[in-house]
């Protein structure tokens, strides 16, 4: 489904990624883990063609990213940010519903249809939908980045940090919800986040990054049974939790 | 032959018809123009120059109290206008600075390059002069400079701009052998003061100044020629000669009949008495050129005054100010888009928008006339280009501040460059853009007034004639309905904020 092949990137002397290659398969969830500023978010910009990779290419479906079909893979690729990265002079519906206009494949029946949808899925009352960006708390609009990364149902979602500035019982919440939507709707994914716990929930195909290589890759116990390195390992265990008994 | 007959009358009246409407059409494509600067002397000349061409029924459009001397002579030259009153000294020194064109001869050769005629000197010699009160001149003997010598306990007071001049005092306190070691320095109005009451014997002025006749002065005769000369002529174009030959004859019979006193009167009557130009110059025609030469009624004058004035500064202001704003905002935003998409090009855009703006305006315009003319046209120009970069600026700015995220999302959404720009760049800058427009606005209304200076009306209009009359009052009615208007501008745009910057960039955000 989604495939890296040998990308690269270095801002000057800085190599943010060093070659690497690696596929997805479709449907399926991947989590990027990794101390900040390893590549992740250059990774995932890269995927989504924001930064163009000084070697290697990526590939969606084996049709090959290049400036010309740059645009067309987007619409299958749903992106979103840390702070959700909304319109601040949209209502958070025509913040959802900006592609879907923009590219007439569906009347405005449809699109209401679409997200009335979304906003069920996402557990959002769509009466708020109205209200701008400014006028919900973070956790909403996080939801509504979300239904926006979804609007229109592409194959692929790629998550920076979604949950990252939000409360726990919020995202113990979205965590929830967000499994499901990707496991009911086929989604492949790769999701970035800083929280182990975060990271085992949703997959058991983790890739820790490490001065922008990967360091290991697979399930969280595995990290943590056979580490790949003494960094691995020490990465892994440098997560407190309350010792609840 | 009742045929034929009314065939005549056919031929006579398509005939007339033709007559009439062709001489209609000459008189409506054909006026004679007059320009002058602003100052009240030249628009009184002007007036006369007008008087002569109404008097062989002609018709005649003045451009009236135009903002500097090169401004006239480019006109000439770009035959906006067929004809001004000149200084000759104003030639050698200004028009043909630095090529050594002295004396009228020689002046006139080189003037008839470019296809320029000047008629004989009107009579008079506006140059620096220095002035006694008659009585104490007469007391003293005294008529000429070069006496001046022999009187060492005479008090003097000099403008500073006389006393500094290379051919000010210095160079005439050694020419004339002055003994005076002391000269007091002070404003214009003092020394006028001063010499009225006494405390000063001897004050700088201008040989035709209208002070000459209301405080009663005798003007020292520059015996050893000291001041370079500064005669009046008429400056015209040749091909006025081959149009009006009738109305140049009677320009050029004006040689001599205005002497330094009659100007001098003149200049009192029109600027210290505050009556109309036209009058004062018809009335100096009628007296002593030619009796048929109708006065006009001076109730006529003043009743085309005041209010009247009042709308068609207005509106010349509006004009100005709408047409180059409109204009400005119609290359501005698109030009600071493309700074914005192209950062190559932009650090380009940026720099001569920030250039033009450093151009004084005064520049400028002499710049613009050569190709616009007179009129609403280069001011038009000159206000534009001074309105670009506030909204350049304003958009460029406010496209490159959108936060990173939103630039970022906008992107992976995958929307094409227009659509994004259209979608989302462009009404999250429109705050910035706006407030750009508004300040550009503002300073358009303000520089509008320049307008005035090269004859395209405004309320640049009441300021420089009140500049020139010394009209406090005639200023204010310039300058007050000039910010009253720019505040209303500003009022405006503030209101088109509240309702064109999108409500959501209005909200305080609940967080962040
Ligand atoms: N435009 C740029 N120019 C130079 N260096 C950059 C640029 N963008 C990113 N970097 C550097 O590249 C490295 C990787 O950045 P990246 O954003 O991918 O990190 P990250 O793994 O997402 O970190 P975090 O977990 O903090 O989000 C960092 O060291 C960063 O400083
Ligand atoms: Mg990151």
């Amino acid at each position: 489904m989604l495939e890296l092949e040998n990308i690269s990137k270095r801002y000057g002397d800085l190599t943010v990624l060093e070659p690497t290659t690696l596929s997805i398969a479709k449907g399926q969830t991947v989590v990027l883990i990794g101390p900040s500023g390893c590549g992740k978010s250059t990774l995932l910009r890269m995927i989504i063609g924001l930064i163009t990779p000084d070697s290697g290419h990526v590939k969606l479906d084996g049709t090959l990213l290049t400036s010309e079909t740059v645009n067309t893979l987007r619409h299958s690729m749903g992106y979103v940010l840390q702070d959700g990265g909304l319109f601040p002079h949209l209502s958070a519906y025509d913040n959802v519903a900006i592609m879907a206009r923009h590219l007439e494949r569906w009347n405005n029946n449809e699109i209401h249809a679409r997200i009335e949808q979304l906003a069920a899925l996402t557990k959002l009352p769509i009466e708020l939908l109205s209200r701008f960006p400014g006028q919900i708390s973070g956790g909403q609009r996080q939801r509504v980045a979300i239904m926006r990364g979804l609007m229109l149902d592409p194959p692929v979602l790629l998550l920076d940090e979604p949950m990252g500035a939000l409360d726990p019982l919020v995202r113990y919440d979205l965590q929830e919800d967000l499994k499901e939507i990707f496991r009911n709707l086929q989604k492949t994914v790769v999701l970035v986040t800083h929280d182990m716990g975060e990271a085992a929930f949703f997959a058991n195909d983790v890739l820790l990054m490490a001065h922008g290589k990967i360091a290991q890759r697979g399930a969280i116990e595995d990290f943590l049974d056979s580490p790949a390195s003494d960094f691995v390992s020490r990465f892994i265990r440098a997560q407190r939790f309350p010792k609840l008994n | 032959m009742r045929i034929c007959f009314f065939n005549q009358i056919l031929n006579r009246v398509v005939l007339t018809w033709l007559v009439l409407s062709c001489g209609w059409w000459i008189q409506a494509q054909d006026p004679v123009r007059i320009g002058s600067k602003s100052f009240t002397e030249s628009v009184v000349l002007g007036e006369m120059l007008c008087t002569l061409a109404r008097h062989e029924h002609l018709p005649v459009h003045h451009r009236s109290e135009l903002g500097g001397t090169q401004f006239l002579w480019q006109a000439l030259l770009k035959n906006e206008i067929d004809a001004y009153v000149e200084y000759s000294g104003t030639l050698s020194e200004e028009i043909f600075a630095g090529q050594g064109v002295f004396g009228l001869e020689s002046i006139r050769e080189e003037l008839a390059d470019s296809g320029i005629r000047m008629s004989q000197p009107l009579g008079f010699n506006n140059s620096y002069a220095l002035g006694m009160k008659r009585a104490r001149a007469a007391e003293l003997n005294l008529t000429k400079m070069s006496q001046l010598h022999a009187f060492p306990e005479l008090r003097y007071g000099f403008g500073d701009e006389f006393i500094e001049r290379r051919d000010g005092w210095q160079g005439l306190k050694a020419k004339y052998r002055i003994p005076i070691e002391e000269t007091r320095s002070l404003d214009h109005a003092l020394a006028y003061r001063g010499i009225q009451a006494g405390s000063l014997d001897v004050i700088d002025i201008y040989s035709t100044d209208a002070e000459v006749v209301s405080y009663d002065l005798t003007v020292l005769e520059d015996d050893l020629a000291y001041f370079p000369t500064y005669e009046a002529v008429v400056l015209y174009r040749v091909d006025l000669a081959n149009r009006y030959p009738k109305f140049v004859e009677r320009v050029e019979s004006l040689a001599g009949v205005i002497d330094n006193h009659s100007m001098a009167e003149l200049n009192q009557q029109a600027r210290i008495n505050r009556k109309p130009e036209s009058i004062v110059a018809a009335t100096f025609l009628h007296d002593r050129f030619d009796t048929t030469i109708e006065i006009p009624s001076i109730q006529q004058q003043i009743a085309a005054r005041r209010w009247q004035k009042f709308f068609v500064n207005a509106r010349e202001h509006c004009f100005l100010v709408f047409v180059s704003l409109s204009l400005a905002i119609l290359v501005s935003v698109p030009l600071g888009i493309v700074a914005y998409k192209f950062p190559h090009w932009g650090g380009w855009i940026l720099g001569v928008v920030g250039i033009i703006q450093t151009i004084p305006s005064m520049a400028l315009l002499v710049l613009v006339i050569p190709i616009l003319g007179l009129g609403a046209a280069p001011a038009i120009l000159a206000l534009f280009l001074y309105s670009l970069l506030p909204i350049v600026r304003g958009t460029h700015t406010g496209l490159s501040s959108l936060s990173p995220s939103i630039h970022e999302s906008a992107l992976a959404l995958g929307l094409p460059s227009a659509a994004r720009l259209r979608l989302i760049e462009l009404p999250l800058a429109s705050q910035a853009i706006l407030s750009g427009i508004k300040t550009s606005a503002v300073i358009n209304v303000g520089t509008a007034t320049i307008g005035a200076l090269i004859g395209a009306g405004g309320f640049g209009q009441p300021i420089i004639t009140g500049i020139r009359l010394s009209d406090f009052w005639l200023i204010l009615q310039g300058a007050i309905p000039a910010a009253v208007f720019a505040l209303l501008v500003q009022a405006l745009f503030s209101w088109a904020e509240m309702h064109l910057v999108p409500a959501g960039l209005r909200i305080q955000p609940s967080s962040e």
